[in-house]
């Protein structure tokens, strides 16, 4: 008689189940593997350290082995994009540069192309607020890439690149704070324009760092590149190839380090980056390694251009001229620590009554866009960042939509982790970059 | 400013006028002017004594293109044409405006659509961008529109796709079997607008908790919010706000 006439083994959809009748425990034992049967469901996040926010992963293990990764997302929804609804055109970049709170003047910038798209005012943006914004975006750049660099490299145990990123990031948010009044949240590029020119202390600020940031660089390399730990860490980790990265929609560094070389700035060019000289970096591999020379190399070309930009800068307004849709630039702060403009105040109260007027108009009222719909695409730190603003004719966004990338991009950490060390969804997961605040919004 | 509680339906203001587009046959040009392109206080109840709440503006509208669609627009919608044998029923209209090409398809016909412009030699939109809903009420009666922005990386080209499906049978074909990117944003369409992409592989709310009732960003949802008391006096919450329209 067979042993299995003393066990029989039915399949369910919980897995093998054996109906025991007594006396068969060797039975019972061979007809099981203890070390790959046994699979555990761990719940990571949604607060966790590694997790940039609150990303919640639901993970099935087999050993250390990921068989498979659900994410689970949506825990930092704030509801941005219907509360633009109920504000006016010109408050929706107060709101949008909250969404990715590392990139925010990315987020501002597509905003405020898309408004100006559907105003048809793209023609009028002054050169001088063109040349701020390129400044101000690849400033921001290097600003998400050190972050991403030093969280990162803190996840993978390098808590010393942790602190120096953090560092120099913090030296690009003195240069914000110069400019915009703000660290973070700037709502500093607005349709027509910028709220407020920069200021000469910030060029001069800006030039130091042009000048410090290469040795920064050098010294980032030299403690991580040739590192055996990060090395072992994230060569060959988190694979995704080209093919996988456009099926899954994925854009920006990730795409670049599986070696195509796709970046708006070139191939769709937007604010005159065109007239630019820099390079767009790529690497083979398609693995966390590869995303990390792709970065840094980018922060070096982010650094050219900021300073072609800086070279170009040159007098003359930064909002356009139409008195209905500019916001009375150029403030100062006054004695009650507000932003007034003086100038403006004494034009409007005692010269002109239309400029009261439209000032009133504009302030309570905002500016009417005309009906229709546009996307716009741009290069943000993590990939392609778009803009879908829906207008009905009147002061107010009907309905604006953020194509996040860390929202996207988010969707292919079970093909990088699947089947891979549990470790690794930690390396895969930061190579992605994703900024939870963006990807819920 | 009275409370939000007193206001009524008609303060004395005249009937809303049905804005363009208004058809319910093709698909809405224009979304409806707020309240539908009426007065300019967006105030219900108090009485407007400024002789502008009879205000109604014209609405430019969106005609359908002409050829030749200028750029490369006439070489997309010749090849989509060549390569689909049913491009005369699924294009309902084809829209150009502000340098931006824009199909409308009939919603059944999307994943078609889609599978040729991503196959298609002379298409090639290999990357969907973005897919993201919009809610037409009162506007058209398939008030609930599913915008899908595809790019073509060899070609440069950037096409946007556009279907609508009423609020009571709202459901057309996934797409996530042609660009798999789509499983979250169509997650996200049907999470904020109650779009039902037939054939995704999981439909679940994914921004919202998966036991949340109603679709947030429907324009029939209300924003919500609590007045709030600042220096003695309330202010109410953003969406009762009295405020130009």
């Amino acid at each position: 008689m067979s042993a299995s006439n003393y066990a029989t083994e039915r399949e369910t959809a919980e897995g093998k189940v054996f109906t025991v009748t007594g006396g068969d425990w060797d039975v019972v034992l061979s007809g099981t593997d203890p070390i790959n049967d046994e699979r555990i469901v761990v719940n990571m996040g949604p607060q966790h350290p590694s997790t940039h926010g609150v990303l919640r992963l639901v993970l099935e293990l087999e050993g250390e082995t990921v068989r498979e990764l659900r994410s689970v997302v949506g825990y930092l929804h704030t509801g941005i994009e219907k509360n633009m609804e109920f504000r006016n055109w010109v408050q929706g970049s107060a709101f949008v540069t909250r969404m990715d709170y590392l990139a925010p003047l990315f987020n501002e910038t597509a905003y405020a192309l898309a408004v100006e798209k559907l105003l048809g005012i793209e023609e009028q943006i002054t050169e001088r607020a063109t040349t701020i914004r390129v400044l101000m975006m690849e400033l921001n750049r290097i600003s998400s890439h050190l972050v991403w660099v030093a969280t990162t490299a803190m996840e993978l145990g390098a808590i010393n690149m942790m602190l120096y990123g953090f560092r120099e990031r913090e030296y690009v948010l003195e240069i914000f704070e110069l400019i915009t009044g703000l660290r973070m949240n700037h709502a500093y590029v607005r349709p027509g324009g910028v709220a407020q020119d920069v200021p000469d202390e910030a060029i001069a600020k800006i030039r130091d760092f042009l000048k410090l940031m290469p040795k920064k660089l050098a010294e980032y390399e030299k403690m991580l590149s040739g590192q055996p730990i990060w090395l072992e860490r994230t060569q060959n980790v988190g694979v995704l190839d080209a093919t996988g990265c456009l099926a899954l929609g994925v854009t920006g560094p990730v795409l670049r380090s599986a070696g195509l070389a796709w970046d708006l700035r070139k191939t769709m060019p937007y604010c005159g980056y065109e007239t630019y000289e820099f390079d767009v970096p790529t690497h083979t591999d398609g693995d966390v390694w590869g995303r990390y020379l792709v970065r840094l190399a980018e922060i070096r070309e982010s650094l050219k251009l900021v300073e072609q930009a800086v070279d170009r800068l040159r007098p003359g307004p930064v909002m356009v001229a139409d008195r209905k849709i500019a916001w009375p630039a150029q403030l100062a702060i006054g004695v009650d620590g507000m932003g007034n403009s003086l100038e403006h105040v004494a034009k409007i109260m005692g010269q002109s009554m239309e400029s009261l007027i439209h000032h009133f108009k504009l302030v309570t009222e905002g500016f009417r866009v005309p009906p229709g719909q546009v996307y716009v695409g741009i290069e943000a730190p993590r990939g392609e960042l778009g803009v879908h603003a829906v207008s009905d004719g009147g002061t107010r966004p009907y309905r604006v939509h953020y194509r996040e990338p860390s929202f996207v991009n988010l969707q292919a950490l079970p093909a990088m982790a699947e089947g891979g060390l549990i470790a690794d969804v930690i390396a895969g997961g930061a190579s992605l970059d994703p900024v939870m605040g963006g990807c819920d919004r | 400013m009275s409370a939000p509680q007193d206001r009524t339906d008609d303060g004395g203001v005249p009937v809303p006028v049905t804005p363009a587009g208004a058809t319910g046959g093709a698909p809405a040009e224009l979304p409806p002017s707020s309240p539908a392109g009426r007065g300019m206080f967006g105030d219900q109840g108090t009485g407007d004594v400024s002789g502008y709440g009879g205000l109604v503006r014209p609405q430019r509208s969106i005609e359908a293109a002409t050829r030749p669609y200028g750029g490369y627009f006439d070489e997309v919608t010749d090849a989509l044409e060549e390569a689909y044998p049913a491009f005369g029923e699924a294009i309902e209209k084809v829209v150009v405006d502000r340098g931006e090409l824009t199909l409308h398809i009939r919603p059944e016909r999307i994943a078609e659509v889609c599978q040729v412009m991503r196959d298609d030699l002379s298409l090639r939109f290999e990357l969907l961008s973005s897919v993201s809903g919009v809610d037409y009420l009162g506007a058209d009666a398939r008030r609930l529109h599913v915008v899908y922005q595809l790019t073509s990386m060899t070609y440069r080209r950037q096409v946007r796709l556009e279907t609508a499906v009423s609020a009571e049978d709202p459901h057309l074909p996934s797409v996530t079997s042609v660009y798999p990117t789509a499983d979250w944003q169509e997650r996200e369409a049907y999470d904020m607008f109650g779009v039902i992409f037939d054939g995704h592989p999981g439909l679940t709310r994914i921004l919202m908790p998966d036991d949340w009732e109603g679709h947030p960003q429907r324009k029939d949802y209300p924003l919500g919010g609590v007045p709030v008391e600042y220096k003695g006096a309330e202010i109410p919450p953003p969406d009762r706000r009295r405020s130009y329209q």
